[in-house]
């Protein structure tokens, strides 16, 4: 969190200097040197605010279709062109944000909510739990991911709730490992030592104790799962698994886009520059956020 | 040594039995009744019978179970609903075909990553190295499929350079097959040449700052022979782990990759399976797949103990 950051730095710059920064002005500083994160980070705010207000910005309706206007090149009144149905393209990427962020956000949480306790326990703990946990996180990982997912959706049924379920129960192992191995390092730490000796109890120790050092590792965990996890919705929708046409998903947009690579190229294009862009803004700010974050950095 | 080897090969025992565990179950979640499930819906009622008496579906759980990891370690996975083969002799059909596909995306993935990750971690903080981060960057963004499906649009559709599907078997007309083969596998390798030339640029840069280099530049030696010679040796070890790890996501990759290029292989077969409601197929790929991924990465955590002798040595208290 940046609240640590500040703290160890402030005594730093208090000495010598007759303004002391403040703790946000030196984050922002930190932040400031590395533009590439910040870019990605805008980018990705900016993808948010078209998932909470696609309605407002999309030029029509995604599922609006038009049979006059079938597979026309982007114009002035269709920028991104129309795909096979004479859906406004563009208006159908917009919307599709919704989706992406809502699958890649949520499977992440879904995962994190199952793994972070899961790996607090087994790492806190040790002994036969530990074992227990660890050895189905081992068999769980070998599943090669999107083979788990295929496997659930077949079992669960093809939807875009199915699918995020899917893809956050095949991140769950990822998060459980990282938690119990950041919990075996921090248990043996002075200050946790200290706070069993005052009395705490389990509980307390891990969630007051544990939990909030750890949690900056786990943040950038999660800001390199959720680009993986916006691809695996795109994926899993692309093969017919996932979200169900007529939604606008980029994943079965790319689909329908396949048979019409000859004639309509643009309804290949943009569906696939914005499961990019997104994924490589994600990344980019999940890079900064982990050197940002890293102590050893000042 | 064997000590370690003993301990791993139990904890992937344990592994192997968790998965069949989880498959089983995941099977046994499909609403419905089992014998339907595994015998498919057009099966008639001594259909049902002999998937019944087959699989024991009357007994109780726990020994249904242990029949049909016996008849799976066996090799017998049951039969394919629509094609009524054996799982087994379906999937053996179709796994030399996604092999290949792998081999030639692992090897154009290891020619591109370690001399672009060599370079960048010699050349830290040039030009060059910025232009490698950025493309593996890109690289590890970039969704396969459609990565894919723009190599179509670029090299079969405008260009008509490359034919966009198909397969051909090697045996039969090699160059045909290469040349159908080149575009998937380029798109399966991407992401993996991304993950690859990062850890080889990570492991470099750390090894290039060890005292053995310093030494070896002091004696005098050319840069050329203390990268070559000295640093690689050491470098590439992780390499070898990550490759492992990138088993599963490879396997996955394959599944997409070969539903773009309509390349007959196993991941399409998964994806067939599914929509056809195969459910015998769907799981016997799910094992198998399963399985191969375990058996993989104890090859490479074994490899990786003879590679390096400090693992070897003290490798059991260590490998938890």
């Amino acid at each position: 969190m940046p609240g640590n950051g500040g703290a160890v730095a402030a005594p730093f710059a208090a000495v010598g200097s007759e303004a002391p920064a403040t703790r946000f002005q030196l984050a922002w500083r930190r932040a400031a040197r590395r533009p590439p994160a910040l870019a990605g980070a805008a980018v990705v705010v900016l993808y948010l605010l078209l998932a909470l207000g696609a309605p407002w910005v999309a030029p029509d309706d995604p599922l609006r279709t038009d049979w006059g206007q079938i597979r026309k090149a982007p114009s002035a009144a269709h920028p991104f062109g129309t795909d096979d149905l004479g859906r406004d393209v563009l208006s159908r990427v917009v919307y599709g944000t919704r989706i992406s962020m809502q699958a890649g956000v949520l499977a992440v949480l879904l995962a994190m909510a199952v793994g972070v306790p899961a790996g607090l326990v087994a790492g806190f703990y040790r002994g036969i739990f530990d074992q227990l946990i660890m050895r189905l996180t081992d068999a769980w990982l070998s599943f090669p991911f999107l083979i788990l997912a295929i496997g659930l959706v077949t079992i669960l049924g093809p939807s875009l709730t199915n699918a995020t379920v899917a893809i956050g129960v095949g991140a769950t192992p990822t998060y459980i490992r990282l938690t119990r191995g950041l919990v075996l390092s921090t248990r043996e730490e002075d200050f946790v030592q200290a706070a069993r000796v005052l009395g705490a109890g389990d509980l307390r120790v891990m969630c007051r104790h544990v939990l909030p050092n750890i949690a900056s590792s786990l943040l950038v965990q999660a800001t390199v799962s959720i680009p993986g996890a916006i691809i695996a919705e795109a994926i899993l929708s692309f093969l017919g698994l996932g979200v169900q046409p007529p939604s606008p998903s980029w994943g079965t947009m790319l689909n329908a886009a396949q048979q019409f690579l000859e004639t309509a190229p643009w309804m290949a294009w943009w569906p696939g520059l914005a499961i990019f862009s997104l994924t490589l803004s994600f990344n980019l700010a999940g890079d900064g956020l982990r050197d940002w974050l890293d102590p050893k950095d000042y | 040594m064997v000590e370690y080897l003993i301990q791993r090969l139990a904890i992937s025992a344990v592994t192997l039995a968790v998965i069949s565990l989880i498959v089983f179950t995941g099977v046994r979640m499909i609403p419905g009744d089992p014998a339907r499930v595994m015998a498919g819906i057009e099966a008639d009622e001594a259909g049902l019978a002999e998937v019944r008496e087959k699989y024991g579906l009357n007994d109780p759980i726990p020994v249904q179970y242990f029949r049909w990891i016996g008849l799976a370690i066996r090799g017998d996975l049951g039969e394919s609903i629509r094609t009524r083969e054996t799982v087994t002799k379906t999937v053996a059909g179709k796994l030399p075909i996604t092999a290949e596909l792998a081999c030639l995306s692992i090897l154009l993935a290891l020619t591109i990553a370690i001399p672009v990750g060599v370079l960048s971690a010699v050349r830290r903080n040039t030009y060059w190295d910025y232009l490698a981060n950025g493309l593996s960057l890109c690289g590890l963004s970039v969704p396969s499929f459609w990565l894919g499906i723009m190599l179509i649009l670029f090299f079969s559709v405008r260009l008509g350079w490359l034919p966009a599907s198909g397969f051909i078997p090697f045996l039969e007309n090699p160059v045909a097959n290469l040349t159908r083969m080149l575009m998937p596998a380029f798109v399966l390798g991407a992401t993996l040449a991304a993950v690859l030339m990062r850890q080889t640029r990570n492991s470099m840069i750390e090894v290039m700052s060890a005292d053995y280099i310093r030494t070896a530049y002091s004696k005098g030696l050319a840069g050329r022979v203390v990268v070559f010679r000295h640093a690689i040796r050491n470098g590439l070890i992780p390499v070898v782990t990550i490759l492992g790890l990138q088993m599963g996501a490879l396997m996955g990759g394959a599944v997409v990759t070969e539903q773009i290029f309509v390349v007959p292989g196993f991941g399409r077969l998964i994806v067939e399976s599914v929509f056809t409601r195969d459910y015998p197929l769907v799981q016997g790929v799910v094992l198998i797949t399963a399985s191969a991924y375990v058996l993989i990465n104890l090859l490479v955590d074994v490899s990786y103990s003879l590679l390096n002798p400090r693992i070897r040595i003290k490798g059991t208290a260590d490998a938890r």
